[in-house]
C-alpha cells in the first residue's frame, strides 16, 4: 500500500511515521511537500506531529491554509483513510475534517510520559485490529493535548461511536489520574462521521517497535493496512 | 555614519586592556576604528578566544583511533562508530543569559548547540542537559530560584521540543552558591557518515559567501564579551539587550535546508554565527583555510533600518548561517532556500589576502588579518592559589557529627531533597521521545538511543543503515569539586563511566564544560587548575578522549562564585540492544549483588565527606570528599560490562549521591510504567557482614564510597557472578534479594522498614511539590 506522509515547515514527527511504514509495516510510503497539491496514488495519508509554520499563532491553524491540505479534503471527502497524530490531530481539527479543538493542557505545561488508552470501538480503519478491552501503552508529547468541544458535539461523538480511544488508567477506568491533558469525557481520539479520518494525541509512531517499550501503537497501524488491503481485495 | 572615537574609557568598555589594546594597535600599524575594537572585543572575550584557559586545555587528551574530528579544530569533534557512521557532539554553557532572562537564555542555549552539530554535517538526534540553581524550597531567595529553574526548564522545553529533538538525559542540582548565577550547559549529538563532514573553512579564492536565515537585529548584542564577566546587580536592567530571542521553528527549517544542501556538493565550507555572530563566522572561516574573506553590510538582510557596522557584526540574532558555495553553484543554495522560504544573501567572497574585509556601503569599515584575529589572542597564565577555605575542610571529622538516631527517616529524607529527588518535573516538559529512537529515557543511570538510517542526513545511501546503540550521561557532584578539586574532577568522570557501565556501554568520548568563578582570583583559578588536572587524568585512563567542549568562567554574583562545576558528559557505544541494562529491579526472587567495597576503610570521613546526607541532613558543606582509585574503577566497569554481555545482569544502579540506602530505594521505586502508573518492587537487604564495631550505620547507609554498582541477577546467577568478580578484582556480595512491596535493610540489630509507596511518593513529587510552593 502507499502511504503518504505530509511534510509542513516544522513537521517533526515525519521519519518518525515514515518509518514504521516502511521499516516496520513493510508498506510503501513517501514525504508530501505541503506546497503540492496532489495526492494521486495515494492509499493513506498521515498528518504527522511536529510544530507545524511554528505553531505562533495557534496550533495546526496555518497549516490548514497549505496548498496539500485542499488535496486531503478531496481526498478524504472519496473516503480515502486520513489518520492525524498529534499536531496532525490539531490540523484535523483546524481544517474542519474532525470537530472539537485542542486546547492547552490544563497543567499548562508541555506533557512528555507513556499513557495508557482504552480503545472504544473496533469500528474504524485504525482499531479494526485491536481486540476489544486491550489496553494499549503509548507516549504523548504535546503542550495543547486538551480535547474540548461543545456538549451536544461530545453527545453526537458518543452515540454515533465515534470516540475511538481514551486515556484511562492500566485497568481501563476513565479516571481524572490517567487524563494526562484534561480532554473533556478523557478524549484521545476520535473519527469523522464515514469513519475515514481519524485524529489521535498519543503517538503510535513512538511505540511500534518492542526496543522503545511497546509496540502497541503498531496496531493501530497494522488495522490500517489490513483494512486497505480488504478494500483492494473487495474492489479486485 | 561617524563613529565614536577611540578613547582609554571605550576600550576600558570593551574589556579591553591597555596591553590587549597596544597589541590590536600593532596587529593593525594602526588605531583600530570602532568596529574594529568591537570585533577585537568579542573575538578576545574569554569565551571566544580561551584566553586564560588555552594552555590548561591543552593537557586534556584529544586522540584515539576512532576521533575523525578532533578537539579545537571545528565546532564540535566526530568519533567513529563504526560501518562508516559517526557522531558529532558537543556541550555548551548558556549561564549569564540565563540569569538574565531564564527562558529565551536557556533556549538559545539548546539552538546554539544544535547548530554547532549540524553544522559540521551531522544530523542532530538527540539533546541532554546540566542544570544548577539556587535552593528551591521555602520562602525568601528560593521564590526567585524557582522562577529562574521553572523558566529555564520551559526555554529548554520551548526550543527542542518544538525543533524535534528528543532531550533524553540530564543532571540538575540545587545549591545556594548558585543563586543568581544558575549554570545551563546544553549538550547535542548528531549522525552522519564519515564522507559527510563538513567544514567550517572559506576555501577557494572567488568562492561565494551567503548569508542564510533570519534577518540581522539588534538583540544579542556583544553576548559573548558579556558572558565573560562577572555577573553584578545591575546586569539583569543593562544587558538584557545581550540576551538573544530564539526562534526554533526557523532553527527547525535552517537545519533542513542547511543538511540538504550539503547534500548537493555546492558547499565549501559552513558555519553557524554563534557568539560573536558575523563576527566570528567570518575570521574563523577564513582563518581556518588561510584565506581572506571581503563582506558587504548593506547585503545583509537587516530587521531593523540604520543598524550600524558595528552593530551588525557584533549582533548575536539567533538562526543564521555562514555558507561558503562553489563558484558557479550558486543556484541551488538559492533553489533550497527558497523552498524552505529562508531568508538569504550573497553578501562576499573568499580572497587570498588572508584579511577579513568589512565594508558598509562601499566603505571599508574593518580591515582585520584573520588569522591573528582569530587565533592569536593573548595567553594568559593567571596566577593560582590553594583556597584557604580547604584548611578547615580538611581538618573537619566525622565524629564531630552526631551518629544519626533515626537513619529510617534520613532516607525519606534524602529521597525528598531536591537534588536526589526525581527529576520527573523536569523531564516530563522535554519531548524526549521524538525521532523513535529513545530506548532507555530519563530515569536511569543512562539514557540510551539507537541510531537508525533516518539518524542521518540526506543525501548518502541511508538504505543499508546497521543500527547502532549510543549512551549519553552527563555528571559532576560540584559539592566534592569545591572540597578537593582534582579528586572531584577524577570522580565526575569515573561517575560517568561507571553511569554508562551500568547501561552496558563503553565509552567512546567526552566533552566537558568547565564553569568556574573570576580567572583572576587565585583561589578559584586553583579551581580550575586543579579541576582540569583531575578531569584530564581520568578522560585519559578511562580512554574517553575529551573532543571538545567549553568555558565560562566569571561565574559570580554578588554573593561569591559558585561552586567550581566541570560538568562532564560521555558518551559510549552499546555493542548489542540485549546488552542494554537499566538501574531498576525486575523480577521478584532475584538476588541483590553489591559489586565494590560496603565502605572505604582508608577513608577517614567514611564516604561522608561533602555527601548528599551531610548536606541535606546537617546542612554542612564539609570534609575531605571520598577518594576515587581510577583502577579500581576500571576493574569494576570491566567486570560489570563483562557480566552484562554475558547475560548475567538484570539491573545495574551506580551507588552516588545518598549512598547504598537511597541506590536501594531507587532501583525499588524508579521504573515508570506510564503516567501515575509506577513499577514499585520491593527489596530485603542484610548489610550485616559489614557490620563491624566501631562501624557508624549513617556512614554505611549514606556514605558515598566510590566505585560500588548495585546488580540483580537470577538466583542461580549469584555465585556465577561473585566468584568471577573476585577474580577480576572486584568486591562482591549478595547482600539481599528482590522480594515484596517494602524496602527493608537490616544492619546488625538495627533495621529500616520503608513501605515502597510511600518512598516513591516522597521522591517521585519532592520537586512539583516544591515548585508549587
Amino acid at each position: 500500500m502507499n502511504f503518504a506522509v505530509l511534510q509542513f515547515p516544522a513537521s517533526n514527527c515525519d521519519q518518525d511515521a515514515l518509518h514504521v511504514i516502511r521499516n516496520v509495516l513493510g508498506q510503501s510510503g513517501r514525504f508530501v511537500w505541503h506546497k503540492e497539491n496532489s495526492l494521486a496514488g495515494v492509499d493513506a495519508v498521515i498528518i504527522p506531529g511536529g510544530f507545524s509554520y511554528g505553531d505562533y499563532l495557534r496550533t495546526g491553524a496555518i497549516a490548514r491554509f497549505s496548498p496539500i491540505m485542499q488535496a486531503v479534503l478531496e481526498f478524504a471527502a472519496k473516503g480515502g483513510p486520513v489518520l492525524g497524530l498529534c499536531n496532525g490531530f490539531q490540523i484535523l481539527c483546524e481544517a474542519g475534517l474532525l470537530p472539537g479543538a485542542l486546547i492547552r493542557n490544563r497543567s499548562l505545561q508541555f506533557r512528555c510520559e507513556h499513557v495508557f488508552l482504552k480503545t472504544v470501538t473496533p469500528q474504524s480503519p485504525f482499531t479494526r485490529k485491536i481486540p476489544a478491552g486491550q489496553i494499549l501503552r503509548l507516549p504523548i508529547a504535546h503542550g495543547e493535548g486538551c480535547y474540548f468541544a461543545d456538549d451536544a458535539t461530545l453527545e453526537q461523538l458518543e452515540k454515533q461511536d465515534r470516540i475511538l480511544w481514551q486515556y484511562s488508567d492500566a485497568n481501563g477506568q476513565l479516571t481524572e489520574g490517567g487524563n494526562p491533558n484534561g480532554s473533556l469525557r478523557n478524549i484521545a481520539g476520535i473519527c469523522n462521521e464515514a469513519r475515514n479520518v481519524a485524529g489521535l494525541m498519543p503517538h503510535p509512531e513512538r511505540a511500534s517497535e518492542v526496543v522503545l517499550g511497546s509496540a502497541d501503537g503498531r496496531l493501530i497501524f497494522e488495522g490500517l493496512v489490513d483494512w486497505l488491503q480488504t478494500n483492494a481485495a473487495k474492489a479486485a | 555614519m561617524t563613529e565614536p572615537a577611540i578613547t582609554p574609557e571605550l576600550v576600558q568598555q570593551h574589556n579591553l586592556t591597555p596591553e590587549e589594546f597596544e597589541k590590536i594597535q600593532g596587529i593593525l600599524g594602526r588605531e583600530p576604528s570602532y568596529t574594529e575594537l568591537g570585533i577585537f572585543s568579542v573575538m578576545w572575550s574569554e569565551h571566544c578566544s580561551y584566553k586564560n584557559t588555552r594552555p590548561l586545555l591543552k593537557t586534556f587528551p584529544t586522540k584515539s583511533p576512532r576521533i575523525l574530528v578532533g578537539a579545537g579544530e571545528e565546532n564540535a569533534g566526530i568519533i567513529d562508530i563504526g560501518d562508516g557512521l559517526a557522531i558529532a557532539f558537543k556541550i555548551e554553557s548558556h549561564n549569564h543569559p540565563s540569569a538574565v532572562e531564564p527562558f529565551q537564555g536557556a533556549a538559545t542555549g539548546v539552538g546554539g548547540i544544535i547548530r554547532d552539530i549540524f553544522t559540521m554535517g551531522a544530523r542532530p538526534v538527540c539533546a541532554i542537559n546540566s542544570l544548577r540553581f539556587g535552593p528551591i524550597e521555602g520562602g525568601g531567595n528560593a521564590a526567585n530560584n524557582r522562577r529562574l529553574f521553572g523558566g529555564v526548564v520551559s526555554g529548554i522545553a520551548h526550543y527542542g521540543n518544538c525543533f524535534g529533538i528528543p532531550t533524553i538525559a540530564g543532571e540538575v542540582y540545587f545549591d545556594p552558591s548558585y543563586e543568581g548565577n544558575p549554570l545551563v550547559n546544553a549538550f547535542c549529538l548528531g549522525v552522519l557518515r564519515h564522507e559527510q563532514i563538513a567544514r567550517g573553512a572559506a576555501k577557494g579564492e572567488g568562492n561565494s559567501v551567503f548569508y542564510v536565515g533570519p534577518a540581522t537585529g539588534r538583540d544579542g548584542l556583544a553576548g559573548a564579551a558579556f558572558a565573560s564577566r562577572d555577573l553584578t546587580e545591575e546586569s539583569a536592567g543593562q544587558q538584557r539587550g545581550a540576551v538573544q530571542v530564539g526562534d526554533p521553528f526557523m532553527e527547525k527549517l535552517v537545519c533542513e535546508a542547511c543538511l540538504e544542501l550539503l547534500a548537493t556538493d555546492a558547499v565549501a565550507g559552513i558555519q553557524d554565527m554563534g557568539a560573536a555572530g558575523l563576527t566570528c563566522s567570518t575570521c574563523e572561516t577564513a582563518a581556518r583555510a588561510g584565506t581572506g574573506i571581503e563582506i558587504e553590510l548593506s547585503l545583509v538582510p537587516q530587521r531593523a533600518p540604520g543598524m550600524t557596522s558595528y552593530e551588525i557584526m557584533l549582533s548575536e540574532s539567533q538562526e543564521r548561517m555562514l555558507i561558503i558555495v562553489r563558484s558557479g553553484r550558486e543556484d541551488e543554495v538559492k533553489r533550497i532556500f527558497d523552498k524552505w522560504d529562508l531568508p538569504w544573501a550573497r553578501i562576499g567572497q573568499v580572497t587570498d589576502t588572508g584579511r577579513m574585509v568589512v565594508k558598509h556601503n562601499g566603505a571599508v569599515v574593518a580591515d582585520i588579518p584573520a588569522r591573528k584575529l582569530a587565533d592569536e589572542a593573548p595567553v594568559y597564565h593567571p596566577e593560582s592559589t590553594e583556597p584557604a577555605y580547604l584548611k578547615a575542610v580538611r581538618a573537619f571529622s566525622l565524629a564531630s557529627v552526631p551518629v544519626s538516631n533515626d537513619p529510617s527517616a534520613d532516607l525519606k529524607r534524602l529521597l525528598a531533597w531536591p537534588g536526589l529527588a526525581s527529576k520527573n518535573w523536569v523531564y516530563r516538559q522535554y519531548d524526549h521521545t521524538v525521532r523513535a529512537g529513545s530506548v532507555v529515557r530519563p530515569g536511569s543511570d543512562a539514557a540510551v538511543i539507537r541510531i537508525k538510517a533516518d539518524s542521518l542526513p540526506p543525501g548518502a545511501d541511508n538504505g543499508s543503515v546497521v543500527e547502532k546503540y549510543i549512551a549519553l550521561t552527563v555528571d559532576c557532584n560540584a559539592a566534592y569539586v569545591y572540597l578537593d578539586p582534582y579528586e572531584g574532577a577524577k570522580i565526575a568522570v569515573a561517575e560517568a563511566v561507571r553511569n554508562l557501565a551500568c547501561a552496558g556501554a563503553i565509552p567512546l568520548g567526552s566533552t566537558d564544560n568547565l564553569n568556574f568563578g573570576n580567572p583572576h582570583n587565585p583561589e578559584l583559578f586553583w579551581q580550575l587548575k586543579e579541576s582540569v588536572r583531575g578531569l584530564a587524568e581520568a578522560c585519559r585512563f578511562f580512554n574517553a578522549p575529551v573532543t571538545g567542549g567549553n568555558c565560562s568562567l566569571y561565574n559570580q554574583s554578588p554573593n561569591g562564585p559558585i561552586d567550581p562545576t566541570p560538568t562532564v558528559a560521555v558518551v559510549g557505544i552499546i555493542d548489542k540492544p540485549e546488552h542494554i541494562t537499566t538501574q531498576w529491579f525486575k523480577d521478584e526472587g532475584d538476588a541483590i549483588i553489591l559489586l565494590g567495597d560496603p565502605m572505604d576503610e582508608q577513608d577517614p570521613m567514611r564516604g561522608m565527606g561533602g555527601s548528599a546526607w551531610l548536606q541535606c541532613l546537617h546542612g554542612l558543606k564539609t570534609g575531605t570528599p571520598p577518594r576515587c582509585d581510577l583502577e579500581k574503577e576500571r576493574q569494576l566497569h570491566n567486570a560489570l560490562r563483562g557480566f552484562i554481555e554475558c547475560g548475567l545482569v538484570k539491573s545495574a544502579h551506580d551507588c552516588s549521591e545518598g549512598g547504598l540506602a537511597a541506590a536501594l530505594a531507587e532501583s525499588c521505586i524508579s521504573q515508570q510504567i506510564a503516567r501515575e502508573t509506577p513499577r514499585l518492587i520491593g527489596a530485603q537487604i542484610d548489610l550485616s557482614f559489614a557490620v563491624g564495631e566501631s562501624t557508624r550505620l549513617d556512614a554505611l547507609l549514606f556514605g558515598e564510597t566510590q566505585s560500588r554498582v548495585i546488580v540483580s541477577v537470577a538466583p542461580l546467577d549469584v555465585v556465577k557472578v561473585v566468584e568471577r568478580a573476585k577474580i577480576l578484582g572486584v568486591s562482591a556480595a549478595k547482600i539481599g534479594v528482590v522480594v515484596g512491596s517494602e524496602l527493608t535493610i537490616k544492619a546488625g540489630a538495627w533495621e529500616g522498614k520503608w513501605p515502597l509507596a510511600e518512598l516513591h511518593d516522597l521522591w517521585w513529587n519532592a520537586i512539583a511539590k516544591a515548585m508549587a510552593s
